[in-house]
């Protein structure tokens, strides 16, 4: 594994992290720590951007038998380094790909069944794990529109979800200003009552923690803490209560091989500056 | 929108001409199948087998107050709200694409409440024109439950299922008034094969009153025969056959180039500080000023032209 990292060995002064650490951005590490909950034999459906490269990311280290879905309509490919897609619609998501289908058909075998994890970026979530990526302010009259759901409210409808963003208070709010893309809608059995018994948030992952949900109530609790990240920060960064465990697990910071792979994966950073 | 009754939407497939017969035409003479306020569906998905080229002389014919379909939207969405093609577009994601950001002409237009951006989901999409294939008036289905989508999704009701007292999702068909769709070859009667990704295409073409393909060539009957396993797209669909290399530049066509990913980054400058002036400048530019579709091509260049058909040739060479 190659360690030539022009910044290895850096301190992240703005997180504590130890001198050994490599640095990395915290694209990197998004896209490290959520591969890394991906598991071999694994049927992933992925967005574009660090998704993508979480995926691959996995292939190349534990999961090299990871099945990437696309919801342009591929089953299995292996992406070429350097060679990222603008979206998951193009010819480069099909390389290596065991089959070809219609948008149609591969997002039925979400529904289906065939799915073990969706996973995507999200611009605004809320406690319950709901994700607008639609309108900022009133719907009517919004302040932003913004692209909206692509084929993010059938994947988070159908599939157990990891998501991954940066934490920031005005994305972490209490109440996001439109459901796009469904969490657990308003906490306790809320979701199966509106017709999705199946899927739901699984984990949410950010440059400062992992999260999970409560299995009663479904609200967002802290499960591991980044190295050099309090309590204290993560809940500064947080526009609702967020428990943090007082034993909370700290995670093991990206490693020069994981960053090296990503670095070969995306050399013009389109996707990890 | 609403769904077509079922028997006035036989009756128009019957009243057309579906023999086999030559349908070869100019891209001016295909702009004459659509009129102003119908209902457009879109081949291809974000920045994939875009039917650029008739969209380009739709906009130069002055068509108006169009609905447009399509799965993913790209910046063919902001050209045809500046144009004043379209008015009104469903889709389910709106903009250039991820690496660009979201589009500052889609924003102008919906913000300002002078265009309307109907979102469903991707899947919502895929099974109304599915529907609209299969000659029922919608399809069940278990997402968009819940979400705010759902409610400003014109159309869509829910159901207790008569079989398992689920909740389930009815999302209307769509049987669009044209669909423009983009292919690699197809014969002059319009059998296409295609390559790679089919996205929704196959079943807009079969829900689809009218159909118009753009293809990067002509190919005989005979060679539609030697492998009729490819076809994808019947004779039987299709109204209008235009020949036009290129035809879904600056997006990719699988096999043959890949986006013109320079001319993407150009758009997104042009539209970056003063959207609505940029993209008219655009239009200006690429759509009004070029005498011909080569001329838009030209204009684009040919340095890029020969970038984008190496890489696009270059997929599957391991």
């Amino acid at each position: 594994m190659t360690t030539d990292l022009a910044h290895a060995g850096l301190a992240r002064a703005d997180l504590g992290v130890a001198p050994a650490a490599p640095a990395h951005t915290a694209s990197e590490l998004l896209a490290v720590m959520s591969a890394r909950l991906l598991r071999e034999g694994q049927t992933v459906f992925a967005g574009v951007g660090i998704p993508l490269l979480a995926a691959i990311l996995a292939q190349r280290t534990h999961a090299p038998g990871l099945t990437i879905l696309f919801e342009g309509g591929v089953i299995g490919p292996f992406v070429e380094p350097g060679k990222l897609p603008p979206s998951t619609n193009e010819q480069r998501c099909t390389r290596r790909a065991n089959m070809l289908v219609s948008i149609t058909d591969v997002l039925l075998m979400l529904q289906r069944g065939y799915v073990d994890v969706g996973f995507m970026g999200g611009a605004q979530i809320d406690r319950y794990g709901n994700l607008n990526s639609s309108f900022i302010g009133d719907a009517d009259a919004p302040k932003i529109r913004l692209p909206g759901t692509g084929g993010g409210n059938d994947i988070a409808s159908l599939a157990d979800m990891i998501v991954a963003m940066k934490h920031e208070k005005r994305r972490f709010v209490e109440k996001v200003d439109f459901v796009t893309s469904p969490g657990f809608l308003r906490g306790g059995s809320s979701r199966a009552d509106a017709g999705l018994p199946a899927g739901g948030m699984f984990r949410v992952v950010t440059d400062l923690g992992i999260l999970g949900f409560d299995p009663e109530s479904r609200a967002m609790m802290v499960l591991a803490l980044h190295p050099g990240v309090s309590a204290e920060t993560i809940r500064a960064h947080t526009g609702f209560p967020l428990p943090v465990p007082d034993d909370v697990a700290v995670t093991e910071p990206p490693t020069a091989g994981e960053l090296a792979i990503l670095r070969e994966l995306d050399p013009a950073r389109l996707y990890t500056a | 929108m609403g769904v077509s009754s079922y028997l006035d939407l036989r009756a128009a497939t019957r009243a057309r001409d579906r023999s086999l017969r030559d349908k070869v035409m100019s891209l001016e003479e295909a702009a004459k199948l659509v009129t102003s306020g119908e209902h457009v569906a879109l081949g291809g998905c974000t920045a994939s087998r875009t039917p650029f080229a008739m969209i380009w002389a739709l906009i130069r014919a002055g068509v108006t107050d169009l609905t447009v379909s399509r799965s993913i939207i790209s910046t063919e969405g902001d050209l045809l709200y500046a144009s004043g093609a379209s008015r009104h577009i469903m889709t389910s994601w709106f903009s250039q694409g991820i690496v660009w950001g979201v589009s500052k002409v889609m924003r102008a237009y919906t913000e300002s409440g002078r265009a309307r951006f109907e979102e469903w989901s991707h899947m919502a999409m895929g099974l109304r024109y599915r529907a609209g294939a299969m000659g029922v008036p919608f399809m069940p289905m278990r997402s968009m439950l819940g979400s705010g989508v759902l409610d400003r999704a014109e159309g869509a009701k829910t159901l207790e299922c008569p079989f398992t007292g689920e909740t389930l999702l009815l999302v209307p068909a769509l049987n669009p008034d044209v669909a423009l769709i983009h292919v690699q070859r197809c014969d002059a009667y319009g059998n296409a094969q295609l390559d790679g990704l089919t996205f929704m295409d196959i079943d807009m073409a079969m829900a689809a009153k009218r159909v118009i393909l753009t293809t990067e060539r002509i190919v005989s009957n005979e060679q539609i025969r030697r492998a009729p396993d490819q076809t994808k797209i019947g004779f039987f669909t299709v109204d209008a056959v235009v020949e036009v290399p290129f035809g879904s530049a600056p997006h990719e066509c699988y096999g043959l180039y890949e986006p013109f990913y320079s001319h993407m980054d150009l758009y997104a400058e042009m539209t970056a500080k003063d959207p609505e002036a940029g993209a008219q400048a655009y239009l200006e530019r690429f759509y009004h000023e070029p005498t011909n579709w080569a001329g838009y091509l030209e204009r684009i260049g040919m340095a890029e032209l020969l970038d984008a058909r190496r890489r696009g040739s270059s997929i599957y060479d391991d």
